[in-house]
């Protein structure tokens, strides 16, 4: 399979151009770390790895912007360096799909979006993109949004290309806000509950005034903690005074539902948070993997459901105060995506398959199915970008 | 009368007598309103300087209804014009000669309260403040606070996008939504989101936010509510110069702190705040920051003096901290009347809304007091510093020949001026009609034909809100055939409209 790799904008647009003039399918890389999520796509290599480089960043004004090309984890350094992140806590992959870690570009992250267990507080990698520059299906260079905090000018096309696969367009420069990184953080554990309980503890601290920045649930056993009981995670991050603070009122308001409490000082927590951020509860099982988003309230439901239909789940757990369950089976060729998939439309939400082999995730539906108004409609939003079907053909569903 | 809006189309007018009778087979009486005098309180939004008279005021109190609506509409090839409190700054929701105006006012019902969930669905008609207000008592709000939240509804706020004095910590309205339902022209209907916290495949949701209203009618709305702080305190500091409070205003965000608030106001503003009703403000500050920290107690005990130092270090003149909850409204009050303080020094003001990079800010302001000197006018500054959003207010006569003319003139200048140092037209107060002739200053013609591609996807027949946003109107088929090479566009002499 050839490879194409254009050294700037104007030649990425010249290849998807020459690609619609005979109708041949691409397909987008950085570094190739995601290119096993979603259905596999069919199509030529198209590799905007040359697109690098930090092109703007002004600590002050909360504003980066780099080519679609860059390491992300280069651009982690440069924001660490001056105590900033990308607040949504970005997942990497990589563990939980068998490559390194730290591999992936940040045009690669736009196009997968989501966000990590601060996606509770800070929202997620959409709440953070203020604009793009990008080389459409249609082979046409397009600017949208841009670089300040605040913007409503025109149509904010930054919410549709985040999370789109690079079905739409081949980015080429993005601009994300950066925030300040807090100045410490501590997490406080609830060991020892049942799992409806301990969910229901994740909720009752969401809605405090304590400001968790993370809410997940670590059934017994399950990494990074291992741990022989239940353990509800809670994080508090800011200046140390008010994480101190907190974490007693914190610890008060929970006190009557019985349990023990444990505090993970820093490095303890930073740890906890990142293997949870990269799914280490079921990225260590041989297995498929599901994401699945749901009501917070409705996460236990969805495992006391899945429980209930004896589903084969090797392994679970939960972030976002239960509305992020990932959920880890025994392989089978159609992945228990009915039995999943029911369960899930009874409460409302979607199931995403994310590992699971290349014919696997051909033959099943990765992406939840849509209603069939809501189906045309994105199917019609992709058209106004690529009406070819260019751009990673096949890559969300079978028919484009 | 400078705005130019798509000619009436003879055809639409020449059959009103069949859409009325088509339209009051299908809805209750009280929700069509035909006779002029009643559809004449119908005729502008909050930017009234254009007006015009709408073929019918539609106000349906069912999603039936308005699906019902929006298929006839598609079917007898009528325009429809969305309307939700019609607060728009911009001429979001300024009526059509030859459209339907439909109404979502009756929708006013909040439908359900999730504390478990951190959630509420509500009606696209519900008060922005409405719904903070009925979870006050659970110590909860709804974040996004436009100045207009005592009258504008949700579901405008989602059309806009809108802002407030809070949106530096807490987000826009695009942050603190979960899901909507939209009827799309031709009567279907989509729901996006949820309860759950994220979406899949295209971010519709986020797409609609922001999209003024031409893409599809939300009928309902799922907001994020937000447990509230437990303590709140402002601080009032004044400067010998505009410049002085910017600085100050970079140095809080250098140092690391979002403050809940962090607003600026000039001295004509701040002068006319306290003719308009005084409320301790420093007569001898050129300008006046207010800033707003919120949080636990020991945070906000703590940030208080870090940001006093900060001013004291950028030359404050006035340091003044809030010691209760009555003082800290306080400080806010004048802000809060500002708009119609000034409007009574005026008497009129054109409010621009652009947004700029903050530390453009000293630069900015030199370039808007020039060109205010060129057009012979005067502008008060009132700005969303903490995220570089501007609202200059243009004072004019309207009663004097050529002002409105030169205001709006002035207006275009500022703008331009925003662009051109890396900043937008629009901030929160959306496109409209108002700089709908300004987006070249942003876009080129490449970028904005891929927007109208995205609209044709929603609306193929150009019926929902058109003459909104776009400088030029073109046919859906002409833009899925139409190649853009290098910015040229194979009909650059079109008419506009």
């Amino acid at each position: 399979m050839t490879r194409l790799a254009p050294r700037d904008e104007a030649e990425l647009a010249e290849a998807i151009r020459a690609a619609n003039a005979d109708d041949r399918p691409l397909t987008l890389t950085g570094f190739g770390s995601k290119t096993r999520l979603g259905r596999p796509a069919t199509g030529e290599e198209l590799s905007l790895a040359a697109l690098e480089g930090v092109t703007l960043y002004e600590p002050e004004e909360l504003v980066l912007s780099a080519r679609a090309g860059t390491p992300l984890a280069k651009i982690e350094a440069l924001l660490e360096a001056h105590d900033q992140h990308l607040a949504f806590e970005p997942m990497d992959y990589g563990p939980l799909l068998g490559l390194g870690s730290g591999e992936g570009s940040i045009g690669g992250l736009v196009a997968v979006g989501g966000g990590g267990p601060r996606r509770v507080k800070a929202g997620a990698l959409r709440d953070h993109l203020l604009g793009f520059r990008c080389v459409t299906g249609r082979g046409e260079i397009v600017k949208s949004g841009g670089r300040v905090m605040k913007n409503v000018t025109g149509y904010d096309l930054s919410k549709l290309v985040a999370g789109s696969y690079g079905t739409l367009a081949a980015l080429t420069e993005v601009t994300f806000k950066a925030l300040p990184r807090p100045e410490t953080e501590q997490t406080l554990l609830l060991t020892g509950l049942g799992e409806e309980a301990g969910a229901a503890a994740l909720r009752q601290a969401s809605g405090s005034p304590y400001e968790p920045s993370g809410l997940a649930l670590l059934p017994e056993l399950a990494a990074p903690l291992l741990l022989a009981v239940n353990a509800a995670a809670i994080r508090l991050e800011g200046p140390t005074i008010s994480v101190a603070r907190r974490l007693d009122d914190l610890r008060a308001l929970l006190a009557e539902r019985g349990g023990a409490f444990e505090t993970l000082a820093q490095a303890e927590s930073a740890a906890l948070w990142r293997a949870l951020r990269d799914a280490a509860p079921v990225a260590g099982q041989p297995g498929q993997a599901w994401r699945v988003s749901v009501a917070p309230s409705d996460g236990y439901a969805l495992v006391a459901a899945l429980r209930e239909a004896e589903a084969p789940l090797l392994a679970h757990f939960y972030d976002w105060a239960g509305g992020l369950v990932w959920l880890c089976f025994e392989p089978a060729p159609e992945a228990h995506a009915a039995l999943l998939r029911t369960a899930v439309g009874r409460l409302g939400g979607h199931a995403t398959l994310i590992r699971a082999s290349a014919e696997v995730r051909a033959a099943v539906d990765v992406f939840q199915p849509q209603a069939r108004a809501l189906a045309a409609l994105t199917r019609r939003v992709k058209e106004s970008f690529d009406p070819a079907h260019i751009l990673e053909r096949g890559r969300l569903r079978a028919e484009f | 009368m400078t705005l130019l809006m798509p000619a009436p189309e003879p055809e639409i007018l020449s059959r009103r007598d069949e859409l009325l009778a088509r339209l009051r087979a299908m809805l209750p009486a009280q929700s069509v309103i035909a006779d002029e005098t009643a559809r004449r309180a119908y005729d502008c939004d909050a930017f009234t300087m254009y007006r015009a008279l709408p073929l019918v005021v539609v106000l349906p109190e069912t999603v039936a209804q308005v699906r019902a609506i929006m298929a006839l509409a598609q079917e007898m090839n009528v325009k429809i014009v969305p309307r939700g409190a019609g607060t728009s700054l911009s001429g979001g929701s300024m009526p059509l000669e030859d459209g339907i105006l439909l109404g979502m006012s009756k929708f006013n019902r909040i439908l359900e309260i999730d504390y478990e969930n951190r959630c509420a669905r509500v009606q696209p008609g519900v008060q922005n403040l409405a719904i903070s207000r009925a979870v006050e008592a659970e110590g909860f709000y709804y974040a996004p606070d436009p100045s207009s939240q005592i009258a504008c509804s949700i579901g405008g706020n989602v059309a806009e996008n809108a802002g407030g004095v809070h949106c530096l910590k807490y987000g826009l309205t695009t942050n603190n939504i979960l899901g909507l339902e939209v009827v799309l022209m031709g009567g279907e209907i989509v729901r996006l989101g949820g309860k759950h916290l994220d979406g899949e495949l295209y971010d519709l949701m986020g797409l609609m936010t922001g999209s003024e209203g031409l893409l599809g009618v939300v009928t309902e709305v799922t907001v994020r509510i937000l447990r509230k702080p437990p303590v709140a305190r402002g601080l009032l500091l004044g400067f010998a110069s505009v410049e002085a409070g910017a600085r100050c205003v970079g140095a809080i965000i250098a140092r690391g702190i979002i403050p809940g608030g962090l607003e600026m106001m000039d001295r004509a503003t701040v002068d006319a705040v306290e003719r308009f009703q005084p409320c301790g403000y420093p007569s001898d500050a050129a300008a006046l920051v207010i800033v707003e920290l919120d949080g636990t107690a020991a945070e906000v005990d703590s940030l208080v003096g870090v940001v006093e130092q900060i001013a004291f270090a950028s030359g404050a003149t006035t340091t003044k901290v809030s010691t209760s909850e009555a003082e800290r409204l306080q400080f806010w009050a004048g802000r809060k009347n500002a708009f119609p303080a000034v409007s009574c020094i005026g008497p009129d003001y054109l409010c621009m809304d652009g947004t700029i990079p903050r530390g453009k800010l000293p630069e900015v302001l030199i370039g808007m007091e020039a060109l205010a000197k060129k057009h012979g006018l005067r502008v008060a500054n009132v700005f969303h510093a903490g995220d570089g959003n501007l609202h200059p207010l243009i004072l004019y006569d309207a009663s004097i020949d050529g002002d409105i003319a030169r205001a709006e003139a002035l207006g275009v200048d500022i703008l331009r001026l925003c662009v051109a140092v890396g900043g937008v037209l629009t901030g929160e107060h959306g496109v409209g009609v108002e700089k709908r002739d300004l987006m070249g200053e942003m876009f080129n013609e490449v970028d904005l034909a891929q927007q109208m591609r995205v609209k044709c996807a929603f609306d193929p027949a150009g019926r929902l809100n058109p003459g909104k946003v776009f400088p030029t109107l073109r046919r859906c088929a002409e833009m899925g055939m139409m190649h853009v090479v290098a910015g040229a566009m194979p009909f650059p002499d079109l008419p506009r409209f």
